[in-house]
């Protein structure tokens, strides 16, 4: 499963996502990560059998955990299919299919956002 | 030598025994029988595209008010439409910027909304006169109150368009998309194989009145589009049709993130195949077609060309750039630009539609010059203050304190070992150490995603750059990344502040 992990300004400096990791042993396969001064945030993929160990961890040191359980979704009605998301997309959820139609392989999106903003027809929403 | 002529076609459409095929069959067609076979067997050849087409707007007349306005200025849901012809006719443009919703609603917008039927409200204003007393207007309206909404798209349909990639380190957002850095995508526009003006690129059949499908109706070639560059393959058309008859399905707003609004415009040119060269040239291929992948990069009219490349390579989903499979994705659609050309076929097939020669051809050798600019272009190196300190990023931050307080100066790059710029310390970064009590060295608090100019760009982009980074200043670099100045947003006002 999807996790989103948000840390806030007063301990994005300390070292907290290594220390819940070395603690619960649970393997974090980490797709995207954004920090600065003032946030981090950071999207993983987690098995669900160690999700509620790590989100105690997490949360036990001041990290706000959420569960990322809609991935893109598309507008059919709005979109043209122009194919101009299939090039953004870091894990190519988007592809044509013979006939030039587009075709959305939803279960492989990781949620990150970057095709929402390339879509000229604001056909693309995360459910988050 | 087959010789057919409009008549005849036209003839054979009334009667229902036309031979009609889209750009795409004619490949096949040409490939089997041969340009003079295929010229015999087939009748007409459609072709379609469905894309991004900025250079596109309505006139619209709204009918005389009681007390009669002459308008001057009005806007249609909060989007300026051009108002300075006779009293009640304006002309909204496609990406003209609602100036309450900013990016996110634009001329392309309110025009989608009339073919929808929607209500739009407008407010007008007028200094009056004896003829026209009053001042302001504010009425609602839909399409069907419009005496006319014609549909005049000053450049629609390019030939073909230059591919974008983008070299520099962080997300571009264009009209062309956007461009992810280190030329991690490509993105393109344009139907290829149907692509209306590469099926009849010596325009022999393309001109000055030329029945087309625009819009989910009938439309007219009005002439040459503004920009038109045949010689360079870039033809253009300016395209009209009437609005109250088209179909959202094929005009559709568009919102690009960073650049604004644009109107997605389906069109379809049918090309009479009256000889063998015209058959000739309705069978280009996706692979005949070439194109340049420009640098969007470089924030200059002269953009670099990286690599040409066909739309063959281009719709095959990656291209390969310096070595690195590149993904690409289109702008246009092509499932939509194969559905207007077989739209189009059965308009012909149903006798619905006939096709005319052009009663004026295009131009063959006009040329698109850039803009004459009469004021000087200022560039940063005329500007800049090569009076430049620097610090290494394994000084104390003492040592750039010192540095500061001694030169006056608020930015300070910081360079490495070799003198290559590695980041920037401000006066900020060092109150914000000293408050937290950390004494470290200049890289732990210097800011690394530093942006900065080069000696020879122009002036205005610099000014682009302060404004859409909120940054106070750029270190000026070379190729080498050695700092060889800085410039700032005084520097800049200063500049202004002549210019007045
Ligand atoms: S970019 Fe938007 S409109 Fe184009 S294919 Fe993707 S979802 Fe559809
Ligand atoms: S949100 Fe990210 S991963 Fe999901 S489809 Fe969009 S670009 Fe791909």
């Amino acid at each position: 499963m999807m996790i989103k992990i948000n840390i806030a300004a007063d301990i994005v400096t300390k070292p907290i996502l290594a220390e819940s990791i070395m603690e619960t042993g649970a393997l974090l396969n980490i797709s995207q990560a954004h920090f600065d001064p003032t946030r981090g945030e950071v999207v993983a993929e987690i098995t669900s059998d160690q999700f509620r160990k790590i989100k105690d961890s997490l949360v036990g040191k001041g990290a706000e955990v959420l569960v990322l359980d809609t991935p893109i979704s598309r507008d059919e009605e709005e979109c043209v299919e122009c194919g101009a998301c299939i090039s953004v997309c870091p894990v190519k959820v988007f592809s044509f299919a013979d006939d030039w139609s587009l075709e959305v392989d939803s279960d492989k999106c990781i949620q990150c956002g970057t095709c929402i903003k390339m879509c000229p027809h604001n056909a693309l929403t995360l459910g988050h | 030598m087959v010789k057919k002529t409009i008549h005849e076609i036209n003839d054979r459409i009334r009667d229902g025994s036309v031979n009609v095929v889209t750009a795409e069959e004619m490949v096949d067609i040409v490939g089997e029988l041969g340009a003079e076979g295929a010229a015999k067997e087939v009748d007409v050849v459609t072709t379609g595209t469905f894309g991004a087409m900025c250079s596109s707007g309505v006139w619209l007349n709204f009918g005389h008010s009681e007390p009669p306005i002459r308008i001057s200025k009005m806007w249609l849901n909060d989007v300026e439409a051009y108002s300075g012809v006779a009293a009640v006719d304006a002309y909204i443009g496609a990406t003209q910027q609602s100036q309450s919703k900013g990016m996110d609603y634009g001329g392309a917008h309110v025009i989608e909304d009339l073919v929808r039927g929607n209500s739009i409200d407008i407010h007008g204003i007028s200094p009056g006169t004896d003829c026209y007393p009053r001042k302001v207007i504010d009425t609602t309206i839909n399409i069907y109150d419009l005496n006319q909404a014609i549909m005049l798209n000053p450049r629609n349909s390019y030939q073909k368009y230059n591919a974008a990639t983008n070299s520099t380190n962080h997300t571009l957002h264009t009209y062309m998309g956007a461009l992810l850095p280190h030329n991690g995508n490509v993105t393109y526009s344009g139907a290829g194989v149907l692509s209306p003006m590469h099926n009849d690129p010596n325009y022999e059949t393309i001109g000055t009145g030329t029945r087309i499908f625009l819009g989910g109706t009938q439309g007219y070639v009005v002439g040459e589009g503004t920009q038109h560059s045949p010689a360079a393959g870039f033809g253009t058309l300016m395209l009209k049709g009437d609005l109250k008859e088209m179909s959202p399905e094929y005009i559709r707003a568009a919102t690009f993130k960073g650049y604004g609004s644009s109107l997605y415009v389906g069109m379809g040119i049918p090309i009479p195949v009256l000889n063998e060269d015209i058959a000739k040239a309705t069978a280009v291929t996706d692979d005949d077609i070439v194109t340049n992948v420009l640098d969007y990069g470089v924030p200059s009219r002269d953009r670099p060309v990286l690599r040409t490349v066909t739309y063959g390579e281009l719709r095959s989903g990656s291209i390969d750039i310096n070595g690195k499979e590149v993904p690409t994705s289109p702008m246009s659609s092509f499932k939509k630009s194969r559905e207007i050309a077989n739209e189009l076929k059965q308009w012909i097939r149903n006798g619905e539609f006939f096709v005319s020669m052009p009663v004026e051809r295009l131009p063959r050798d006009t040329a698109c010059n850039a803009m004459k600019q009469t004021n000087a272009n200022p560039h940063v190196m005329d500007i800049m203050s090569s009076d430049v300190t620097t610090i290494r990023e394994d000084a104390g931050f003492h040592d750039a304190a010192k540095v500061i307080m001694e030169k006056q100066f608020n930015h300070l790059p910081v360079v490495d070992s070799g003198n290559h710029l590695v980041g920037i310390v401000t006066a900020w970064d060092i109150s914000k150490a000293v408050a937290k009590d950390e004494h470290n060295l200049v890289k732990d608090i210097m800011t690394r995603k530093v942006v900065t100019a080069s000696p020879d760009e122009a002036v205005d982009v610099s000014a682009f750059k302060l404004d859409s980074n909120n940054v106070s200043a750029l270190p000026v670099i070379d190729s080498n990344r050695h700092v060889v100045g800085i410039v700032t947003s005084d520097d800049i006002s200063k500049l202004l502040a002549r210019r007045h």
